[in-house]
């Protein structure tokens, strides 16, 4: 069985260390095939003027460079531009402390116009390069290098290259679909976050939180529903919100629309509100509403989904809303009116479908409680859940 | 034994490959696929040269280990068939649209004139349904692995891709008894388009490793809450994973047993592509040294490693000496959610253990740009790491004015700290990038990343492959010191799945391309201000990266892949004249607008400089 052996045509590396090529190979034949890595290593760094001792790449030989002998006068400096050494930590670099009888005089080097560009380290072995304060270091050279604006020539082309070639009519049409491939991408997104029956003392009851949207990364039409009541009795309240969402930070959308609400009684409302994912995770959707009568009520709900596995999500929820004044027809009182804190645990059949049980405690505060009772109600509710949770 | 010329074994391995594969053994109708459907698409490719070449792009399904998913083929396999083409030798490709939607081809890492760049709006209309298009290539002034596919919507992700070989003009400086195509992608069921939906609507939707109460990475509480108070993920490593996607090697799952033969003492060169849409891979046969001998197909010296990463759209070629009975040729997606499988053989059904997939990685500090403090709280390697560049970085660029920049010892930075620490600082952005929601993160220290392996290699016990091991084998004879320099930043949002350059979709610059001078050389600084690994394409020229090696030694790269919170640099002679697409590789990053033309200047009246190629 024949070996073909692996060979490289090497073109040497143009040694930077000494832009004269004299005494070196342009093109290593191929006999040399069998030189090992090593070989070609020291091959190199004599050609850079570093003295390397025959029988370097022996089987046990030195591993390392010794950095400490090498005669490093004979390197020509001067033909090197663009290094800026000035960040250099030299202190640092024990290992090539210049102790030795051949030490280099720093001080009269100029490395300032030093391109360590050219230099290939990339095989030296075993150098301890960790000492080094590389972290000023920029590219190299590139301090040398002027961050500036195109010169006038990059302008000169035809606006559109291949207008030149097919014709502006014939790329028209490809042209004008490249934003909707490139970005310009509209989606629509509904949510069921909570669709649940609600078993607790009395009539049991039923709840639906809906959202969606259609639109774009930053601009967006939101809608959203919501409401509630028992079975057996009219329903207790509905609403529904329209409303332009924009994005106004990484993680929050300024939203502002109309709510109208059908039960318990037709209302119309102004709509301003946040939402968004907050620190930690906590997703946020807060708004302040003004009636058409005047009244100013407000509503924060905050969400944290807890993953105990991939599949298996607690989520925390509390809801809080506040008013302005008292709206006894709504049975609301001013200040803190009704505050809601529930525990679901969902199992996520897919993200797209999660059943869920739980448990929701409903508290109405303040003057909103003192309406209930006149209304005959507990101000106090504990609300047994099952539901699910979907989007597509 | 019979010998063999090299040229004849591309083909005939790769058929080698398609014959002992289980799969391509038996029929599709024989593994459930439907007959009422024409078009059942074959696994494999065959292999399409000569002077002229035709390609059918057409539709059906396809059958993954029992899964099946609406697919995009051409010549009726996925991958595509091998375009093989001869350097020094112009080439007509005939590609047919029997789509009901427009197509297009393009020819990853071809220097070609750029109206057959093959990008719809960009370089040519693109190819409509029942249109037949002309590529009329002149001669091709290159070797090497490259790679082609859509450029037209999503259909990449479809199987819209295939294996391209250029066989150099003069003896190949790379030798082997044996030349194997490994082309690296994607089965999903899923329409691409459904993907790029559930993306946008957000919940991590394809990651089902994130953290929970029950796993099992190695995280502290106080690092949970710092990464739930930046409201980022350290297990965000890849968009899409192995919760949908089946990792195909040369179109076949892992079950379905890619066998590539070899003789004791054979050198065996691989060429692998990453057509994947979304993936990084890393590529190991466990107990071989890979030679990594090219890289986006231009040769390279030698870098022994046990292990490297690619990066979508990357090629890399390498030389191994199999031993033993059988080896396994793992290419494990880099989240580890998933793996494709391929097996080195010295008789068909050989079989060497496969290793199961590792430990998902996490994300560092050096991902949230806090580069050199990858050291206290977050860094839970469990052995020395080889190489990587553990630069210790100015802590003054963070705002610790006390700490000098020669620190010997890393500070140790508890996690609370970190989290608060302002990770959007848009004040150190430069002016012209748009600071808005579709930033969720600036870089505070984005140091050169390219000395480091990848996302989770960082920590292995053996040689990983970086980019400042790449040196360029032959000069390059226009090497020149750029005569500027700019600086491109990577921004996003991962909530809200927004991805740009700068701060802006390509609808936002359409009429704005970056712009160059014909032959005007210029060192490129990406930076990247987000989490996820980003590999970046420039069409029509290579680039080389500034990583140390001499410059006339760079090494020439057509994608590079810039890390997490890192930068990357290149310097760029932009003799390639006429318009060209710039973009991130990841197909639903570029498909969210990260996405940029870059126009060259015609050349005018100015004498040709030598090119990438030309001097041949």
């Amino acid at each position: 069985m024949r070996t073909v052996l692996f060979t490289l045509l090497l073109t040497t590396a143009a040694p930077a260390f000494a832009q004269d090529h004299a005494g070196h190979a342009e093109h290593e034949p191929a006999t040399k095939s069998a030189e090992t890595d090593c070989q070609k290593e020291a091959e190199r760094h004599r050609a850079m003027g570093h003295p390397v001792p025959e029988g370097q790449c022996e089987p046990g030989g030195p591993a390392e460079m010794d950095h400490k002998a090498m005669d490093h006068s004979q390197m020509d400096h001067g033909q090197m531009e663009g290094m800026d050494h000035d960040r250099m930590d030299h202190d640092r670099m024990k290992e090539m402390a210049p102790d030795t009888p051949q030490a280099m005089d720093h001080g009269t080097m100029d490395h300032g116009a030093m391109d360590h560009s050219q230099m290939d380290h990339s095989r030296m072995q075993g150098m301890d390069h960790s000492q080094m304060d590389h972290g000023a270091m920029e590219q190299p050279g590139a301090a040398e290098i002027p961050f500036a604006p195109p010169p006038p020539g990059a302008g000169s082309g035809p606006p559109r290259a291949a207008d030149a070639i097919w014709g502006a009519d014939a790329m028209r049409a490809s042209r004008d679909g490249l934003p909707s491939e490139l970005g310009d991408i509209l989606y629509y997104w509904v949510q069921g976050d909570r669709m649940e029956y609600r078993a607790r003392e009395g009539e049991d009851g039923y709840l639906w939180d809906l959202q969606g949207y259609y639109g774009g990364d930053l601009d967006k039409f939101w809608f959203k529903s919501e409401g509630e009541g028992s079975f057996g009795e009219e329903i207790e309240s509905a609403e529904v919100q329209a409303l332009y969402s924009r994005a106004i930070a990484p993680f929050f959308d300024l939203q502002a629309g109309i709510r109208q609400d059908f039960v318990p009684m037709d209302r119309t409302y102004a709509v301003v509100g946040i939402q968004g994912l907050a620190p930690y995770l906590f997703e946020i959707d807060a708004a302040a509403f003004l009636s058409d009568r005047g009244d100013l009520t407000a509503r924060v709900e905050a969400e944290l989904d807890q993953r105990i596995t991939q599949r298996l999500i607690l989520q925390p929820r509390v809801e809080a809303s506040f008013s302005a004044q008292d709206v006894p027809e709504l049975g609301i009182g001013a200040g803190l009116d009704s505050v809601e804190a529930g525990l679901r645990l969902r199992y996520h059949f897919a993200r797209e479908f999660a059943p869920y049980i739980g448990v929701d405690q409903e508290w109405r505060i303040g003057q909103s409680a003192d309406y209930a009772r006149a209304e005959g109600e507990d101000p106090s509710v504990t609300n047994y859940v099952v539901g699910i949770r979907f989007w597509f | 034994m019979q010998a063999m010329n090299r040229r004849s074994f591309l083909g005939s391995s790769v058929a080698t490959g398609g014959l002992l594969g289980a799969s391509a053994a038996v029929p599709a109708w024989a593994r459930g696929a439907s007959l009422q459907h024409g078009g059942i698409i074959r696994t494999g490719f065959d292999e399409v040269s000569g002077r002229d070449i035709r390609l059918t792009v057409g539709e059906g399904m396809r059958v993954v280990q029992g899964r099946r998913g609406h697919a995009v083929a051409v010549n009726g396999t996925i991958p595509g068939p091998l375009v093989r083409l001869r350097e020094g030798e112009p080439v007509r490709i005939h590609v047919t649209n029997a789509l009901q939607e427009d197509t297009s081809v393009h020819w990853h890492g071809l220097l070609v004139p750029f109206q057959f760049d093959g990008v719809p709006g960009v370089s040519f209309p693109g190819i409509r349904p029942g249109e037949t298009f002309v590529y009329d290539l002149p001669a091709i002034r290159q070797s090497g692995t490259y790679w082609w596919h859509s450029h037209s919507g999503l259909q990449e992700q479809s199987g819209h891709y295939g294996p391209l070989v250029v066989d150099p003009a003069e003896p190949d400086p790379i030798q082997a008894d044996r030349d194997y195509v490994l082309l690296l992608s994607e089965f999903t069921p899923l329409h691409s388009h459904t993907i790029m939906d559930k993306l946008k609507k957000g919940e991590a939707y394809f990651n089902m490793q994130q953290r929970s109460w029950t796993d099992d990475y190695d995280l502290t509480g106080e690092e949970r809450r710092m990464w739930a108070k930046m409201r980022m993920m350290p297990t965000d490593i890849t968009d899409v994973s192995g919760s949908t996607y089946t990792y195909l090697a040369n179109g076949m799952g892992p079950e379905e047993g890619l066998e590539y033969l070899f003789r004791p003492g054979e050198r065996v060169r691989f060429r692998v592509m990453n057509g994947s849409a979304m993936s990084f891979f890393n590529i190991r046969i466990p107990g071989a040294k890979l030679t990594i001998v090219a890289a986006d197909g231009i040769a390279v010296r030698p870098v022994e490693v046990d292990e490297f990463q690619i990066g979508t759209a990357e090629t890399y070629d390498f030389l191994v000496e199999p031993t033993g009975e059988a080896m396994a040729v793992v290419a494990e997606s880099m989240d580890r959610s998933g793996m494709a499988l391929a097996h080195l053989v010295s008789r068909p059904g050989a079989r060497a253990a496969v290793p199961a997939l590792r430990e998902p990685p996490l994300l560092t500090m050096a991902a949230m740009g806090m580069a050199g403090m990858d050291h206290g709280g977050m860094d839970h390697g469990s052995s020395a790491t080889a190489g990587t560049d553990q630069s210790m970085v100015d802590h003054s660029a963070m705002g610790h004015e006390t700490v000098p920049a020669q620190t010997s010892t890393p500070e140790m930075m508890s996690a609370a700290a970190m989290g608060d620490m302002n990770m959007r600082d848009t004040s150190l952005l430069p002016p012209d990038v748009h600071v808005g929601p579709g930033i969720d993160m600036v870089s505070m220290n984005p140091v050169d990343r390219m000395g480091d392996p990848g996302i989770g290699l960082d920590k292995v016990p053996h040689r990983v492959l970086t980019y400042n091991d790449l040196v360029a084998l032959e000069a390059n004879r226009y090497a020149r010191t750029p005569s500027r320099q700019m600086e491109i930043h990577l921004t996003g949002n991962m909530e809200r799945y927004m991805w740009s350059f700068d701060g802006k979709k390509f609808s936002a610059v359409t009429d704005d391309p970056i712009r160059f001078a014909y032959n005007e050389r210029v060192r490129v600084r990406l930076v990247n201000d987000t989490m996820m690994a980003h590999p970046i394409h420039l069409h029509g020229h290579f680039f080389e990266l500034v990583n140390g090696a001499p410059a006339e030694h760079q090494p020439l790269k057509n994608v590079v892949i810039v890390q997490p919170g890192g930068s990357a640099t290149f310097d760029l002679t932009a003799n390639e004249e006429g318009d060209w697409a710039f973009h991130c590789h990841l197909l639903y990053h570029m498909h969210s607008g990260m996405f940029q033309i870059v126009t060259v200047a015609p050349r005018g009246e100015e004498a040709e400089e030598p090119r990438v190629g030309s001097d041949r």
